[in-house]
């Protein structure tokens, strides 16, 4: 697929995040700035009222199985028929919203840009970003497996509400959050009072912006807010020194191998890996050097889904490594680790 | 002038008509050319004295059909507009900004989606409605009697709009989008969102699998005599035989007009076994079933044909494009 054509397609960004965590807050900010962009808003057609915008759909999120003998692929059903009828208004907007409701999975919405090819012909899927309720996540996370797969799933995550909870408490949730999803960029706010640029454009499914994955650190100099300066003693030790938890069901394994990998051992290893334990995976991203290709392969996936290219070219003075990460529910690390090992050319 | 050895070729009695918008769908309305567009206008007229009907204004046709009659159009503002010859559009229902996903039209029957609910008016305009399980996505009416079909997730129901109690439900696993009855009404065929139709006929509610397409098919058309379905989604027109009364079960289909571009829109002319057929890369020929000889019509370029339709004598065909490109051919002698 040529550049221009992926450029012209509609970028969709999703809004999770559990019930009251401030989605449409989020989005009624994105609607309200002053961006000159046009937006179409796809919302659930019981949900949270008053959204201001020319273009708002009402959906029912309708999840579909296919009968593609992939056991964990579900697909929107709604918003293949609403991109579909969207595409008749080419030109009169310029990107595509879809806040879920609380108790959403994220993964059918994604699969929709794998699976269906007018989706994917017309639209691309530019990040998912999660809502999180500073005060109340932890507790979600505890009781509600829906809130786990928000944060497992993100690209970006707000923590919102931040000036209801101490600075050890946000900490607390932070690491929380980290020990999910150490890759997702993270954000404090109140009344998800982020920078748009953090949230939209994020370009997070495009193989060509796979860049490097490493864990996300949070800085300080990411939030400009007022209370920046009492975190001074408090804080300044918090971000390198976070928390470490442990997640009882929810991980990340991430697997660096020094070297090239062989294509006849590493692309039936992927494709074992996300078959067997597609439905614990929920996402899986990695950058990988096959012996005698001059150019990083990289790949990217949701369950069972995988979406892979040759990119661009590793620099001279680039170190050829391969590495491969998986966000997901009881993974065997043990499995993963030995298995990608076990490509190296 | 190239000496080269030509496909015959129509091309030459193409007049282009100025739609300047996604045409939706394209028909004769009381003989006059008809193209829905995406814009919200309706063309209707021959070429040099076409009207533009604001049929829904600020708005975008999402879905339009005909019957030679009447051109009915279903917006992204709720509308269902009908308009005859007379270039003249009514306004059937008004669902309050809603999309209107799916329409069916009889004789003076009309019948419309908007989410899952489905409404069907009749000729003396009582409307009654019915909520699907799921999202109706196709609507067909039974050419017989006041039945409609809707399509779903996991099946089709048969609606009697007048009938108190459930409608019978033709189960399928999968989402089903478009729907259409053979002209006998023996048959009811569905297309479905995992590039394959399904079928039943519905004498004993037998099921028929109709698989192999690389897409989705989004066009089907029945032949004049109803023995063949020609359908989209390929890279060729895929036409099921439906003469016996096994349908297609167990043949094989023919295909026709095979390029290396998949087919969005077939149209079977309504008196010979001819069928137009329309490709992604604008290319559009009409394909004759017997022998596959294929005669141009119109040569590629433009993007993907979106609509075509003949008239009633099969004379002319009128055709359209997303690009906003659009002609209408007249068969000479």
């Amino acid at each position: 697929m040529t550049e221009s054509r992926e450029a012209e397609k509609i970028p969709v960004t999703v809004l999770t995040g559990y019930l009251g965590a401030g989605k449409t807050t989020l989005l009624n900010r994105i609607l309200s700035e002053p961006h000159g962009k046009r937006y179409a808003v796809v919302v659930n057609e019981f949900g949270e009222i008053g959204i201001d915008n020319e273009l708002v759909i009402g959906a029912d999120e309708e999840v579909f199985e296919m009968n593609n003998g992939c056991i964990c692929c579900t697909v929107r059903g709604d918003l293949i028929r609403i991109i579909e009828g969207l595409m008749k208004r080419k030109g009169r907007f310029d990107a595509i919203i879809v806040e879920t409701t609380g108790l959403a999975d994220p993964a059918p919405v994604a699969q929709t840009f794998f699976v269906d090819e007018d989706v994917q012909k017309a639209a691309r899927l530019d990040a998912v970003v999660t809502v999180a309720d500073a005060k109340w996540l932890a507790a979600r996370l505890r009781d509600a497996p829906e809130a786990k797969n928000q944060i497992a799933f993100a690209d970006v995550i707000i923590i919102n509400k931040t000036d209801l909870v101490t600075p050890g408490e946000l900490r607390e949730v932070e690491a929380r959050i980290r020990a999910i999803n150490p890759y997702a960029s993270l954000h404090r706010a109140n009344k998800c009072d982020v920078k748009l640029a953090d949230v939209l454009e994020r370009r997070a499914f495009d193989l060509d912006r796979i860049l490097d994955i490493e864990p996300d650190f949070l800085v300080a100099e990411d939030h400009d807010h007022d209370h920046d300066h009492d975190h001074g003693h408090s804080h300044s030790h918090s971000h390198h020194g976070l928390k470490h938890y442990h997640d009882e069901d929810m991980q990340s394994v991430a697997v660096v191998l020094d070297g090239d990998v062989d294509p006849a051992k590493f692309m039936p290893w992927i494709s074992r890996v996300t078959q067997e334990q597609g439905p614990n995976i929920l996402r899986c991203k990695g950058i990988v050097a096959m012996k005698g290709d001059p150019k990083r392969f990289v790949f990217q996936g949701v369950h069972m889904m995988l979406d892979g290219d040759s990119q661009r070219e590793w620099k001279p003075d680039e170190r050829r490594e391969s590495k491969v990460v998986f966000i997901g529910r009881n993974l065997e690390e043990e499995d993963i680790r030995k298995g990608f090992l076990a490509c190296a050319a | 002038m190239t000496e080269a050895p030509q496909a015959t070729t129509l091309a030459q009695h193409v007049r282009p008509l100025e739609a300047g918008a996604e045409v939706v769908a394209a028909a004769f309305v009381g003989g006059a050319p008809a193209l829905a567009l995406a814009d919200g206008a309706v063309l209707i007229g021959e070429p040099d004295e076409q009207k533009r009907v604001f049929a829904h204004p600020d708005a975008a046709i999402l879905t339009a059909i005909s019957d030679g009659k009447t051109l009915l159009t279903g917006g992204d503002d709720g509308r269902v507009a009908a308009i005859g010859g007379d270039a003249v559009a009514h306004t059937i229902a008004d669902e309050k900004g809603r999309w209107i996903d799916a329409l069916a039209l009889r004789g003076g029957s009309y019948a419309w989606s908007a989410g899952k609910q489905v409404s069907a008016r009749d000729e003396n305009g009582t409307v009654r409605t019915w909520s699907a399980p799921t999202t109706a996505r196709g609507l067909a009416f039974q050419p017989k009697g006041y039945r409609l079909a809707v399509t779903h997730y996991n099946g089709v129901s048969l609606w009697f709009p007048k009938v108190e109690g459930p409608p019978q439900t033709l189960e399928w696993k999968g989402a089903h989008l478009d729907a259409t009855f053979s002209p006998d009404g023996r048959f009811l065929v569905s297309s479905m969102q995992e590039n394959a139709l399904h079928g039943w006929r519905l004498s004993d509610s037998r099921n028929m699998r109709m698989t192999g397409y690389p897409g989705k098919t989004r066009s089907m058309s029945w032949s004049h005599d109803g023995a063949w379905l020609a359908t989209s989604g390929a890279e060729a027109a895929i036409v099921w035989p439906f003469k016996d009364k096994d349908g297609p079960m167990g043949k094989a289909p023919r295909e026709c007009g095979v390029r290396e571009a998949r087919v969005t829109k077939v149209a079977f002319h309504p008196r010979a076994l001819v069928a137009a057929i329309g490709y992604a890369d604008g290319l559009l020929l009409l394909c004759r079933l017997a022998d596959a000889a294929e005669i141009l019509v119109r040569s590629p370029g433009g993007g993907p044909v979106s609509a075509l339709g003949w008239d009633a004598a099969g004379a002319r065909l009128i055709f359209g494009l997303e690009s906003g490109e659009a002609g209408s051919l007249n068969l000479p002698g």
